[in-house]
């Protein structure tokens, strides 16, 4: 019963929240200028999660988040400008691509052990742009121009609440176990009987093919890709936002991504001193909160138990059953 | 037919032969001890038996089936499950989650349901959990179930991880020195409990241990590994008036409380 009320809650805040939003739009409330930003927020929302998926509740470390959206962006785009097939089918084939890469780049690095994955996935990443850059048929190093201008409030809200949703339930399923045990002690999990090679390259894939999805909405918003957008620096800012916020924790990420783009929002102009930032962001997490701003915690359950204690055992019997 | 049979098992890393010729069989049932001084191979029978190393010669058959090429979470799913020598629970995560994810070999659900909470994801996490309750209350653990493993106190440490190995569901149970650093109370304990798991659970057990005088009071037979090579194997009296067991621990600490 107190399971329904809080899940009531959650989405009435959500839209609300929605809503909002919708109306501060339409009005002129929100500038151009921040609804570029909002929407980047939410596409950040959805790699930085994604990668904490990987790097944080899985405990392996990948660098090849921009070159996954990247395949998800350029596959996408191919359906909608140079297909002219529908938006929601180039969702699908671009999260299909980009899961696609992620089983042939992740099947052979993880069943290793050690960082062969961050070399791995490091090089994955420039090689996809070197290859988009010597790609006609999607333009080559001055891009893909053209791609239909179809991403709203709507279809950025929706992707970044079901995204949140998909990890979040994986995370908290028997599936989401076997992959922080292999985080926690890798050689225990399998005499546990886990298969921890499966359990390692699925939460690589799934990270993989939700990059892609950021990747597909990015493309249709600013309808230019180019290979250089997907350069290095990309996976960095989203590896920043990750440990800003805390790796394994969900609502961490969402915090880290809302911060870290919201900061480099205001400092545009300036884009030397971004860099700066950063570093000194990444010190300071270090020094004082190596955990990250959340550590492993999720913030929204915590909140809402102590909010009146209605909720006690409500939405933490879902964490701890 | 022998649950296990462990014929002419050979294990060597380079030049050092670490198992050599290692012959066992096991019917169902049975305590087994293995003793012999450090470095003896002992931990590497374990580490044969459950996959983790491929053996160089010789072959493992478990009940009826050829053990060789198996990856460790194939073993564990037939039937043979362990605890490390240095603990190694899943520190971070709670103690019940620990239980939880050992269950897993033995009650699981599909991806789908997983993703979108259908009716057998509630299922089937319900009976993951009840079972896993059950196992740990037995263990009186229980009320530690929301705590993190690595903040247990060692001996019940030690504990959580036969818990999560009986969570398997074993047929065979290998226990690497589980009294390792713990009080005389905390040991004698521990073989009380050992005795009646065995009972309890319908259990076939190995036990390492590396004080002898533990071993003798438990099991049935017992095995003395040295260098890698057998070299006695028999009754724990037997064992006590061999003397080439005797020599193996001469010179070893553990004479003094072999003397006792
Ligand atoms: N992976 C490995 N690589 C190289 N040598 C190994 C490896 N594993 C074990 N050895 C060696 O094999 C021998 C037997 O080791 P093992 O761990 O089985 O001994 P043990 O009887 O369990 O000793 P202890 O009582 O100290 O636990 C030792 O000399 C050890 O150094
Ligand atoms: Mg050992």
């Amino acid at each position: 019963m107190k399971k329904y009320l809080s899940t009531l809650i959650i989405c009435l805040v959500l839209a609300v929240f929605f809503v909002v939003v919708q109306l501060g739009i339409n009005n002129g409330f929100i500038t151009g200028y921040w609804v570029t930003n909002l929407y980047l927020v939410g596409i950040n929302v959805i790699l930085a999660s994604s990668l904490n998926l990987i790097n944080g509740f899985t405990g392996e470390f990948s660098l090849g988040h921009a070159g996954f959206m990247a395949v998800g962006a350029y596959s996408g785009a191919i359906i909608t400008a140079n297909l002219g097939l529908p938006f929601p089918l180039a969702v699908i084939v671009g999260m299909l691509a980009a899961g696609l890469t992620g089983v042939l780049v992740g099947l052979p690095t993880l069943r290793l052990r050690g960082d062969y994955l961050a070399i791995a996935t490091l090089g994955f990443g420039e090689i996809v742009r070197v290859v988009l850059m010597n790609i006609d048929y999607v333009g080559g190093a001055s891009g893909l121009r053209d791609i239909p201008f179809v991403v709203n409030w709507p279809i950025i809200f929706f992707s970044v609440v079901l995204s949140l949703l998909l990890i979040r339930n994986f995370i908290c399923s028997s599936h989401g176990r076997a992959c922080l045990s292999v985080r926690e002690n890798d050689l225990a999990a399998e005499m546990m009987g886990i298969n921890i090679t499966y359990y390692k390259v699925l939460a690589f894939v799934i990270g993989a093919a939700l990059a892609g999805l950021a990747g597909v909405l990015y493309a249709h918003y600013y309808t230019v890709l180019q290979p250089r957008d997907f350069s290095f620096m990309l996976t960095f800012d989203v590896l920043v936002m990750v440990m800003v916020g805390g790796l394994g924790s969900l609502t961490g990420s969402v915090v880290g991504a809302v911060l870290i783009t919201v900061a480099s929002a205001f400092l545009q102009s300036i884009p030397e001193l971004r860099m700066v930032i950063y570093a000194l962001l990444l010190i300071i997490s270090a020094v004082f909160r190596p955990q990250g701003l959340l550590g492993e915690k999720e913030v929204s359950l915590k909140i809402l138990q102590k909010l009146g204690g209605v909720f006690n055992g409500a939405v933490g019997s879902k964490q701890t059953h | 037919m022998a649950l296990l049979a462990v014929n002419k098992l050979t294990k060597a890393f380079g030049g050092l032969v670490a198992l050599n010729n290692f012959v066992l069989e096991m019917e169902k049932g049975e305590l087994v001890g293995l003793i012999g001084p450090n470095g003896a191979g002992k931990t590497t029978v374990f580490n044969l038996l459950t996959g983790l190393y491929q053996p160089t010669s010789g072959n493992i058959v478990f009940e009826g089936r050829d053990l060789r090429g198996k990856h460790p979470h194939q073993i564990t799913k037939m039937g043979i499950a362990r605890t490390f020598q240095n603990i190694r629970l899943f520190g971070n995560l709670s103690v019940l989650d620990n239980v939880k994810i050992a269950h897993q070999v033995v009650i699981n659900y599909g991806l789908i349901p997983a993703f979108l909470r259908i009716p057998p994801f509630y299922r089937r996490e319900g009976e993951i959990e009840k079972a896993a309750l059950e196992l740990m209350e037995i263990f009186d653990l229980k009320k530690y179930a929301h705590e993190k493993a690595k903040n247990l106190p060692y001996g019940e440490q030690r504990r959580l991880e036969i818990t999560r190995a009986l969570a398997t569901k074993p047929k065979l149970l290998l226990l690497d020195e589980p009294a390792a650093g713990m009080n005389p109370q905390e040991t004698y304990d521990l073989l009380e409990l050992i005795k009646w798991i065995r009972d309890e659970f319908d259990l076939t057990i190995i036990l390492i241990e590396h004080d002898m005088s533990l071993v003798m009071g438990l099991c049935e037979r017992v095995l003395v590994l040295d260098y890698g090579s057998l070299i006695a194997e028999g009754t724990p009296q037997e064992i006590q008036q061999n003397p080439r067991v005797i020599e193996a621990y001469l010179g070893d600490e553990e004479v003094a409380a072999w003397e006792e």
